[in-house]
């Protein structure tokens, strides 16, 4: 299992494998919208928090369709079939290994970024701390889609078709979570605890869903 | 000691897939036109009552766009709650009937959907002023919107039906888990943004004279939906067994073995 | 030990690929599956490994030795598909050293691997620079590297010249006289001595 997750990090961090894309992705994303509207900083302020979460989700789907599909290109998905290893717990190594690659990258970036976007402090750190319990559910929730796509030719735009209204209730706590963190009356705790909570649930039954899917691709 | 490959023990399904469907058809050509009568007679009534109702005295004549917009909401949810036991139905059971409900439904849950969206926003502009607002439920009936057109685009995009049932069916149930999450989400959402909303649906409760066009209206709905989806499964048994008649034709032709 | 397939059916989508398919493989004995392209030759194989489900009858694999205990077929077999599960973009070391990890029971090291196929020294090359033909064999080697007494092969010989085929006919007697099974599907003769044949004719509609 360790060897999973090592191998899939070591493929993903090597040319060709994506990590790095992504990130340049998010960092696409995040510069054309200041371009969008406008250099004003307050404005700016208001919405980055929201611009980096709409970035990392679309940064955290970029790669998703490649999940199992390269694996099952090669053969390797079938070695994995066969593996004494439950296919769930398989299913959850390369889903933590892809948010090892993506989501948690995309976590530390936020500093940098913030720069672009006028942030202040808090805002860094509630977001910070947002997207790190929230983007593990995109890689779980994905990894259900990716396994359901793994043997179409355009998989990849069906998998964000279906896993994107998915993801909605993520993108509403951890945004409203960073703005309760911003301006006084609203509450951050209880809506980061709810994305930690989705999290959480999805860890548990993505890997059986996408195991499930998975058994029919053969 | 005898090991047994791992799921390989082979299911009691047999080689005579086709034998319960053809059953179901005749069943279908029995109720059809039946049901086709039913559901023109209840949307007579219903529309007749529907009309004939007093204007509200304070939504004045747009009142009567509940009368679509409500039966439309239900069969929405009653369309993915056929998909849900469908999708039940596949994985645990494995009845070669239920993808073709499941898969029949979600068309007409897309549908319903969008009918009650557009009445929605048609009864919002003279109500609330606009034709869209963040509220709860027109978000969440638009998030409903994408996931049965995401499903709808899975089913067609596989083309091996009994590979694409699968496959569909554990995105149906994972929808399913997820929609009352997404409800969750969205209800807290609104309460965030507009503490001060403008809609307010839970205003008096019904009066007796609009509430049975109500009922009747959704009476025909729901037979409206029974009859398109039991002819929607028919046809989808029927496009099956071209297929597979098809694909026997090109096997039979020299060198065509699959 | 003995893989035994009784009575066995698969369907491919929806129709019937073969039916009534019955054989019994015993320790140090090959079966050569043969027939012509679209017979079920793979089809049967990954029915063997259990990556497809049967319609009807039953694999088994009796008098497990007591050495095994109480191992499940996964890990008893090998499956070497169609494809190669390696990654171009690691090297053929790293490759091996993966699934060697990944499928347990260590057996050759990774270096006699690469001897045992004749590519010895090419362990820190990228697998995505070797050829056709050496792909193959470092997806032979994964085969050593890990032990299994079944091997389930699914045209080994594919894109192997004729030395190379020899020497895999050599590791597969090896294999044999060591107690294994193995179970081919081919159209290409493998050169092993005392194979038993079986040829698939497709379904008599």
């Amino acid at each position: 299992m360790i060897a999973l997750l090592k191998r899939d990090i070591r493929l993903a961090l090597r040319s060709g494998g994506g990590a790095a894309t992504a990130l340049l992705f998010y960092l696409a994303v995040v510069i054309a919208m200041p371009f969008a509207v406008g250099p004003n900083p307050e404005l700016l302020a208001t919405i980055g928090p929201a611009t980096l979460w709409v970035g990392a989700l679309l940064a955290g789907l970029l790669g998703l369709d490649r999940l199992f599909q390269a694996d099952s290109e090669d053969g390797t998905l079938d070695q994995m079939l066969l593996s004494p290893v439950a296919l769930p717990a398989q299913v959850f190594v390369k889903s933590l290994a892809h948010w090892l690659v993506t989501g948690l990258p995309l976590t530390l970036m936020v500093p940098v970024f913030a720069v672009f976007l006028a942030l202040d402090g808090t805002a860094v750190a509630a977001t910070m701390a947002t997207l790190l319990a929230g983007t593990p559910a995109i890689s779980f929730i994905g990894a259900v889609g990716a396994a359901v796509t793994v043997t179409l030719p355009r998989g990849g735009l069906l998998l964000s078709v279906l896993v994107l209204p998915l993801c909605i209730p993520v993108l509403i706590f951890g945004v409203g979570a960073v703005r309760g963190a911003m301006t006084e009356p609203d509450p951050f705790l209880p809506p980061f605890l709810l994305v930690a909570a989705i999290s959480l649930f999805f860890a548990v039954i993505g890997p059986f869903a996408a195991a499930l899917a998975l058994r029919q691709s053969s | 000691m005898t090991v047994t490959t791992a799921d390989n023990t082979a299911r009691a399904k047999g080689l005579t897939a086709l034998a319960n469907p053809t059953r179901f058809l005749a069943l279908v050509r029995f109720v059809i036109w039946p049901l086709a009568l039913a559901t023109a007679l209840a949307f007579a009534v219903g529309l007749w009552m529907s009309f004939s109702v007093p204007d509200d005295y304070q939504q004045g004549r747009t009142v009567r766009i509940m009368f679509v917009h409500v039966p439309s909401v239900w069969m929405a949810m009653g369309a993915y709650i056929v998909m849900v036991s469908g999708a039940l139905g596949v994985l645990v059971w494995r009845h070669p009937l239920a993808d073709v409900a499941a898969r029949s439904a979600a068309p007409f849950g897309a549908a319903f959907t969008f009918l009650g969206l557009v009445t929605g926003s048609l009864w919002g502009e003279p109500m609330w002023g606009t034709w869209w607002v963040w509220d709860a439920r027109l978000t969440s009936f638009l998030v409903l919107l994408i996931i049965y057109l995401g499903l709808i685009a899975l089913w067609s995009a596989i083309e091996e039906p009994a590979r694409s049932a699968r496959l569909a069916a554990i995105v149906v149930l994972v929808g399913a888990i997820n929609i009352p999450i997404i409800k969750f989400s969205v209800d807290w959402f609104t309460t965030l943004h507009q503490t001060a909303s403008v809609v307010r649906m839970d205003g008096p409760a019904l009066a007796p004279e609009f509430l049975y066009p109500l009922l009747v209206m959704a009476l025909a709905f729901l037979l409206l939906f029974v009859t398109l989806h039991l002819a929607a499964m028919r046809n989808e048994i029927l496009r099956r067994q071209i297929r597979t008649l098809q694909r026997k034709a090109a096997r039979s032709a020299r060198g065509g073995a699959a | 030990m003995k893989l035994v397939a009784d009575d066995i059916a698969v369907m491919r989508g929806e129709e019937l690929v073969f039916s009534g398919i019955s054989f019994a493989v015993e320790n140090g004995g090959a079966l050569v599956i043969r027939g012509e392209n679209g017979a079920g030759k793979s089809t049967l194989l990954r029915a063997l490994a259990g990556l497809l489900p049967l319609e009807s009858g039953k694999i088994e694999i009796q008098n497990v030795e007591p050495e095994f205990g109480e191992a499940k077929v996964p890990e008893l077999c090998h499956y070497l598909g169609a494809e190669n599960a390696m990654k171009a973009a690691m090297s053929v070391g790293e490759n091996l050293s993966f699934w060697q990890d990944f499928a347990g029971q260590p057996h050759h090291k990774i270096d006699e691997a690469l001897e045992l196929v004749g590519l010895a020294g090419l362990g820190d090359l990228p697998f995505g620079h070797l050829s056709t033909g050496q792909r193959r064999r470092i997806s032979i080697a994964r085969l050593l590297v890990s032990y299994r007494p079944i091997w389930l092969l699914d045209e080994p010989t594919s894109g192997l010249d004729a030395e190379s085929a020899r020497q895999f006919a050599g590791l597969m007697e090896a294999h044999l006289a060591d107690d294994g099974i193995v179970a081919a599907a081919t159209h290409i003769p493998l050169g092993l001595a005392a194979a038993e044949e079986f040829e698939l004719t497709g379904v008599a509609e």
